[in-house]
């Protein structure tokens, strides 16, 4: 179960749109090894979903680009392959996603055996009908679908049945990697716990590797081996889940997401956000990028932007401790 | 968190139901004989997944919605059976936040002319240059920088939006507002700065609120009294801080499991799954309405329909398993 799988090095990814470039990822690093789950975190626009994409080379053709930095999926270079090559030997087959929003992901139009079938089909060399009608109950069964309704179409589906649906497509190649973009935000929070416990399972039983994308450090503390947290396009912090979860050094912005999660335990009645939104990622500062919101910021912060400090398995992008200097874990509560 | 106070309530709700005519002789129940009533200044806090009948509530009360059967008082006015001419007097003290702050603002209109709605269909200000100066100052109030008076809704993140709703819902200085999950499209920093925003309102304004969520995580900040909503019908209602402290519906507390508490301590504690979903709310059979997914249920929950009983004072809950089987 060991061995490194994915490993993203110095990815740039812009949009380019009636003369406004936006740089959407900005030289990011990080690697997993087979079997493992990274969570990646961030606000909306933080350029998380660009990452996603740009592994599966699915950004869009005409304003997407890919400026510099290597995708190297177990030994290749996924930026290296043809068109033909990605679509048949690699994505949906060797590495799959799962999307957001399961009302959109899926065709209204076929019923949910078609188009699973129609994964199976198109990256096997099963042609045979009674084989592939089997994989679809198997895999449906899998995700905890009876097969009884897999002549149905999405519309009879619940959100979370139909993103089981939507798992159990991904899932249906066995693939070494799944990424899943905020699989469980559209749902429920029973059934999101139910999505969830689902996913770690099927994942342990399967060996697969994952990346999961969302904004609710909830979600990564249930599932997740790493974590790594994302700003205006930059990794500003990484981790194993102890780096994150039980450390005392943090980037400012990761002691800002703490800080903004209610908190069940306390009687405290105000809540501690971020001041402040993310820069225009048209527009980014000269420095590092948190400097307008931070309540650390010093005059390093405005000129350059901060190294990695790098302590183990933990990294932080930050000022702070690059000078060597400890905030504490106090600041908020 | 503000003491729950026995003056006059601002809004009692009386046994009110929404069931919606489904063809062939069915009705589904939306809302199904729930009784509710706010004091001045305090927030009732509406919890239950989608489908649950909390949004219908929600409208109900404002009369978006037209009540099947009960009662609507505000301010000791009973409005369910108003006219809407009759209605058009309440609606300046009665204001609505809804879910989705992208949908919910028109893109063709800009920042000024959104707040200014308001104050124009109810006629209350004529002259240009107070109006101005009026939506200047709810904006100043919500944190709106006046620079964004002529920025139009696509100009702005989705944390400025909504406090371009809190403002429109705000201008005619309304007495009770129904928060229809008004964080739960934004992002956790954000989401933060917008209770903030709401519960520092309340405290300057004097605002009564109903928040409606899915989230009990959200509204412990923000509630004094939370109510538990499955398939139509309230089965827990009790003061917040007891809520948290002491649940006792089966349903409460598969809510309360489900949260996920960013602390990797809680990582193996197994979550207390519930089975399924939400089942059908067309013509329910009388009894639990949880019990197809509830570990307790028994023949007991089934047959007849479980009462609201007080367990503690101003703590109901409808559970027959807790109620005549356990002490």
């Amino acid at each position: 179960m060991s061995g490194e799988l994915l490993s993203v090095k110095n990815l740039e990814v812009i949009y380019k749109s009636s003369g406004e470039m936006v740089q959407a990822v900005n030289g990011i690093n990080f690697s997993l090894n087979k079997g493992e789950t990274l969570g990646l975190v961030g606000e909306t626009g933080a350029g998380k979903t660009t990452t996603a994409l740009a592994v599966l080379r699915l950004l869009p053709e005409r304003t997407g680009k890919i400026l510099t930095g290597s995708i190297s999926f177990d030994g290749k270079n996924l930026l290296e392959l043809n068109d033909e090559e990605m679509r048949l030997k690699v994505r949906g087959k060797r590495i799959a996603m799962i999307f957001q929003d399961p009302m959109t992901a899926l065709n209204p139009v076929m019923s949910v055996c078609d188009q699973i079938a129609e994964a199976i089909r198109y990256h096997s060399d099963k042609v045979d009908k009674n084989e592939i009608d089997k994989k679809v109950d198997h895999v449906l069964e899998m995700v905890g679908i009876s097969p009884s309704r897999k002549h149905e179409y999405p519309h009879q589906f619940s959100g979370g049945m139909k993103q089981r649906v939507v798992i159990a497509i991904a899932l249906s190649c066995e693939p070494d990697l799944l990424i899943a973009d905020e699989p469980t935000t559209a749902l429920d929070v029973t059934i999101q716990a139910q999505v969830l416990a689902m996913m770690g399972e099927l994942r342990n039983r399967l060996g697969t590797a994952m990346v999961l994308i969302t904004h609710d450090l909830g979600v990564v503390a249930q599932i997740c081996d790493k974590v790594a947290v994302m700003y205006a396009g930059e990794l500003i912090e990484t981790g194993t889940l102890e780096d994150i979860f039980v450390e005392k050094e943090h980037h400012p912005y990761t002691m800002g997401l703490f800080g903004a999660i209610p908190n069940l335990g306390g009687e405290s009645k105000r809540l501690h956000p971020i001041a402040g939104i993310m820069p225009d990622p048209t527009e980014l500062p000269v420095g590092c990028n948190f400097q307008e919101r931070c309540p650390h910021v010093m005059s390093i912060c405005l000129d350059t932007n901060p190294e990695p400090y790098v302590n183990g398995t933990h990294s932080i992008a930050c000022h702070l401790f690059t000078e060597k200097c400890n905030v504490g874990g106090d600041n908020y509560e | 968190m503000s003491k729950i106070n026995n003056d006059a309530p601002l809004l009692e709700i009386k046994n009110l139901k929404k069931y919606y005519d489904i063809g062939s002789n069915s009705k589904l129940h939306a809302v199904d004989n729930i009784t509710a009533s706010i004091a001045k200044g305090n927030t009732l806090g509406v919890v239950g997944e989608s489908g649950c009948g909390k949004t219908t509530l929600g409208r109900t009360i404002l009369k978006l919605i037209e009540p099947t059967d009960g009662e609507i008082l505000f301010e000791g006015t009973n409005i369910a059976k108003l006219s809407r001419n009759q209605m058009r007097s309440f609606r300046k003290s009665m204001q609505i936040i809804f879910q989705d702050p992208y949908s919910s603002l028109n893109p063709r209109k800009s920042v000024y002319d959104i707040i200014a709605t308001p104050l124009r269909m109810n006629k209350t200000c004529s002259d240009r240059n107070k109006m101005e100066e009026q939506i200047k100052s709810i904006m100043d109030i919500c944190g709106l920088p006046s620079r964004l008076l002529n920025s139009y809704p696509h100009e702005l993140d989705g944390g400025r939006r909504q406090r371009i709703c809190i403002a429109r819902a705000l201008v005619l200085d309304p007495k009770f507002i129904v928060c229809d999950e008004p964080v739960s499209a934004l992002d956790v920093s954000i989401q933060a700065q917008i209770l903030n925003l709401l519960m520092d309102l309340q405290d300057e304004m004097g605002l009564t609120y109903m928040f409606i969520t899915h989230d009990l995580s959200v509204i412990k900040h923000i509630s004094t009294e939370i109510m538990v909503m499955y398939l139509g019908v309230c089965v827990e209602r009790a003061p917040s801080v007891e809520m948290f402290k002491n649940p006792i519906h089966p349903y409460t507390r598969v809510l309360l499991s489900a949260i996920l508490v960013p602390n990797i301590s809680s990582r193996n504690k197994r979550l207390e799954l519930v089975r399924g979903e939400l089942t059908n709310p067309i013509d329910p059979q009388p009894g639990c309405r949880f019990s197809p997914r509830c570990e307790y249920s028994n023949d007991y929950c089934i047959g007849k329909d479980i009462e609201l009983r007080e367990v503690s004072p101003n703590h109901f809950v409808a559970c027959s398993y807790i109620q005549d089987f356990k002490p």
